[in-house]
């Protein structure tokens, strides 16, 4: 268990812990827990899809679909069968690790552009589909009324559960993420992102490492799109399946450097407040949009390899505290 | 005792036949050279033998075990390793952990604090243990191909399949190479190298086999081989300049 | 039964049409560098907006507007090419789809903010086509006449003029190209602003039959994806056969049952069509 107190464990998880108990001692605890929430969700969420991009190298453009899926489920079994939010986020990962598992036999056969492309295909046929399915809701989807909250104790209490399960959750995402880089298979899933066929050639399970690198991805963006409806109170296509929102993940990876486990604590972060400084700035509010893409595209094309992944490449002792 | 039986292997294209039945044995402890002109179909039987392809028709046996279209990853479990013509070093990874993935995912299926001995010992051995820490997109080519060696070896290969290692290396680069492959089959590890070195090939192998347009043409001694005419002519068209051109290379 | 299925059939086909020219701007640039434009959408939409501005500003005729939107998208596309894509060219997948991405969103988010995301008509009319057995409003007969011009015009470019030769020997074998002394960065531009120009064009007449909104362009950029890939990734000519089958699709779906059903039914064809015959019906570049 020595790998616990490593650097490149400790200092992701410091920081999701600060910044979780962060509302604690504010002034106005309601409003930084609210902040809070969307910046460690931002962090869990491309720490999620680090697994597959990062780690493996498939860039899995439409991610949110696992978000969604695991959304409604969760969200239906709340307001139909009246299941305890946490068991029902619970359902929320293992229905989107099923519906990972099953497309992952599918459509990681596909390589580079064309499996980012089947991606984006998914997530629209799923969109599509939702809209079409009435027990769903349809195009409007569903709604919590607000009375579930008074089994929690009152809204003002249920927030704080669904806060606090959202802060556990990221810092089990970074354990994972830890512990999948710095292990046997973590190993073979970055042999695949460098070399697929020449990882096959090394004795890589490349098809069964590939489908678990996925459903691991898919697991933690199924609970927590769960945490995200309960907590707004409804659910609806637009909003679970929002191709926008999944690349926001991939800036924020990016940002911080793929591949890394704290990359994308670090790119969720900056992204997050710059965001937040634009949406509040008098000039910037309506241009935001502009000031990203700006972003992202001088990210892609003079650092391709992310803040930590610039850091790592400057020698082995740096590379060695930032995993 | 056989350790690989190629019997009658056919690789076929759409209609382009690449591999025309191909039928040889290979005995334990065996180097055997596999020379042939450009696009003979070397490589491509290399990718029958350890499953990257999966031949159109016939059968391919390794320890006794019919291995005929078992996906590669298999046969590197069982004990089949290569290197590749031409290199594929995983580049962001350290030439370490490159070795390592070798040793975790190889015939004895190490974990990681075992792979990571077993990568540095035969980093040790091919002579780049000093290189472990870089990334090895950094490498240059002789590196490169030192690296694929390490990463081949870190599996514990039976059988390791080596093709054209000395290939873009400098002539004292060729040499310690060749050392290396020596030192590879003294500790009990059978070899197969595609090579298009002559002195390099006739001075290492036991036995060589030709392959020409598919077929094979040729089997036999290094000395049995340079001289079949059939040989000669595949690969130089015209028989006296082929002869003068082994005489330079004899000098 | 049978007229409102020869009717919807023709209104598919007339709108696939132009589908299939806005995937043929997609395709081509695939098929070239294979990059994946996925700033594609709001390209489409910036070409609704050129033909509406030129028409309720200037009170140019639509059909006018399209041909100088036409000629901005050509030089936009070149400067895109300049900008945000030759630096990737050769580098991983991810890189060319982000850094087009975010074009993407540079161009919404400056759309959005200038235009909203209300909704905007081109008010113009060319009358009814009447032939008893059949009607269609004449501007949708005339855009899909413009759109079955524009893919003329593209092969007769691609095939009979020296860039347009150049281009596809750039698109089959790049290194061996610019061994031949083509000068492949410019050819590379030249293509990516032809995609562009293709999707503008696409925008702009779509412009002319429906209403359009900044975001619109989206829709029609999966549109052509899926078309893309029914067609073949990096064939042209099958982006227009795809666009007819997409536009067929549109039109017979709601006979037999809700409008809904139809963006489903075009994503699971889409990523079924991925996983079973990669290659496109009509078969990928080759």
């Amino acid at each position: 268990m020595k790998r616990l107190f490593k650097p490149g464990l400790l200092i992701p998880i410091a920081i999701i812990v600060a910044l979780a108990i962060w509302p604690l001692f504010s002034g106005n605890s309601a409003s930084a827990r609210e902040a809070m929430f969307t910046l460690i969700m931002s962090m869990a969420l491309a720490s999620s899809l680090n697994i597959i991009l990062g780690y493996t190298g498939y860039v899995s453009f439409g991610h949110i679909v696992f978000f969604g899926i695991g959304g409604y489920a969760g969200f239906w079994v709340i307001t139909h069968l009246g299941w305890h939010i946490l068991p029902a986020a619970l359902l929320g990962g293992l229905v989107a690790a099923i519906i990972a598992w099953l497309l992952g036999l599918a459509v990681l056969r596909l390589r580079g552009a064309y499996f980012a492309l089947a991606t984006i295909g998914i997530l629209e046929a799923m969109k599509a589909l939702v809209i079409n399915l009435d027990f769903l809701g349809g195009p409007v989807g569903l709604e919590m009324h607000f009375s579930e909250y008074k089994r929690y104790g009152g809204p003002m209490e249920s927030l704080w559960m669904v806060y606090w399960s959202m802060a556990f959750l990221a810092i089990l995402v970074i354990v994972v993420s830890y512990f999948i880089k710095t292990s046997k298979f973590g190993l073979g899933l970055m042999a695949i992102r460098e070399d697929e066929d020449a990882a096959e050639v090394m004795g890589v399970i490349t098809p069964r490492a590939k489908t678990w690198a996925y459903v691991l991805s898919a697991v933690f963006p199924g609970i927590i799109g769960v945490l995200f409806f309960f907590k707004n109170g409804n659910i609806e296509p637009g909003d679970a399946f929002r191709l926008h929102f999944s690349i926001e993940w991939i800036v924020m990876l990016m940002l911080g450097g793929a591949g890394t486990v704290l990359g994308p604590v670090l790119g969720g972060g900056i992204y997050q407040w710059l965001r937040k400084t634009l949406l509040t700035s008098p000039i910037f509010k309506d241009y935001q949009l502009v000031v990203a893409g700006v972003m992202l595209l001088i990210i892609v094309l003079f650092v391709p390899t992310g803040i930590i992944g610039w850091v790592r490449t400057r020698s082995a002792k740096l590379r060695r505290i930032f995993e | 005792m056989k350790i690989l039986e190629v019997k009658n292997v056919t690789k076929r294209f759409g209609g382009l036949l690449a591999v025309n039945r191909v039928t040889f044995d290979l005995e334990e402890g065996e180097i055997l050279g596999l020379i042939g002109p450009n696009g003979a179909g070397k490589t491509t039987l290399f990718n029958c033998i350890n499953g990257v392809y999966s031949p159109t028709e016939g059968q391919i046996v390794f320890q006794g075990k019919d291995i005929t279209g078992l996906p590669t990853y298999r046969s590197a479990h069982l004990g089949l390793s290569r290197t590749h013509q031409i290199v594929r070093p995983l580049n962001e990874l350290t030439v370490l952990e490159n070795a390592m993935v070798g040793a975790c995912y190889g015939r004895e299926n190490m974990n990681l604090s075992d792979a990571r001995e077993t990568a540095m010992a035969m980093l040790e051995f091919v002579g780049m243990a000093d290189k472990a820490e870089l990334l090895a997109g950094t490498l240059n080519v002789a590196q490169k191909k030192r690296l694929e060696m390490a990463r081949a070896l870190s599996a514990r290969p039976y059988l390791l399949l080596l093709d054209e290692v000395l290939a873009g290396l400098n002539t004292a680069e060729v040499t310690s190479m060749l050392d290396t492959i020596r030192k590879i089959r003294e500790q009990g590890v059978t070899i197969i190298m595609i090579e298009h070195i002559m002195h390099a090939v006739m001075n290492l192998s036991d036995r060589i086999i030709v392959l020409n347009y598919g077929s094979l043409i040729a089997e036999g001694s290094p000395e049995e081989v340079s001289q079949n005419p059939e040989v000669i002519e595949a690969y130089l068209g015209d028989p006296e300049l082929a002869e003068r051109l082994l005489e330079e290379e004899k000098a | 039964m049978g007229d409102v299925l020869f009717t919807s059939a023709i209104d598919g086909l007339l709108i696939g049409v132009i589908y299939g020219l806005a995937a043929m701007g997609l395709t081509l640039i695939f098929g070239v560098m294979d990059v994946i434009n996925l700033a594609h959408g709001p390209l489409i939409a910036l070409g609704m907006f050129g033909v509406y501005l030129l028409f309720t500003l200037m009170g140019l005729n639509p059909f006018v507007a399209v041909i100088i939107v036409a000629a901005i998208g050509l030089l936009l596309g070149v400067l895109i090419y300049f900008i945000a894509v030759s630096r990737v060219i050769d580098a991983p997948p991810l890189s060319s789809l982000l850094s087009t991405f975010s074009v993407n969103m540079i161009i919404i988010g400056i759309g959005t903010a200038m235009l909203s995301t209300s909704s905007y008509n081109v008010d113009y009319s060319l009358g009814t086509l009447d032939l008893g057995f059949f009607r269609a409003p004449g501007s949708r007969i005339a855009a899909s006449l413009v759109a079955l011009l524009t893919t003329v015009l593209l092969y007769f470019f691609l095939y009979r003029t020296r860039p347009g030769k150049y281009i596809r020997a750039v698109a089959n074998n790049r290194i061996s190209a610019e061994l031949m002394g083509i000068p492949s960065t410019r050819i590379l531009a030249l293509a990516f602003g032809i995609g562009v120009m293709l999707a503008t064009v696409a925008g702009g007449l779509i412009a002319t039959i429906l209403p359009i909104n900044i975001l619109a362009g989206g829709s029609y950029e999966l549109k052509s994806f899926v078309i893309v890939v029914l067609g073949g990734l990096g064939n042209p000519l099958g982006a227009l056969l795809g666009g007819l089958i997409l536009g067929l699709i549109e039109g017979l779906v709601p006979v037999f049952m809700k409008t809904t059903w139809v963006p489903v039914i075009e994503y699971v064809l889409f990523v079924l069509i991925l996983l079973v015959r990669p290659q496109g019906i009509l078969g990928a570049k080759e």
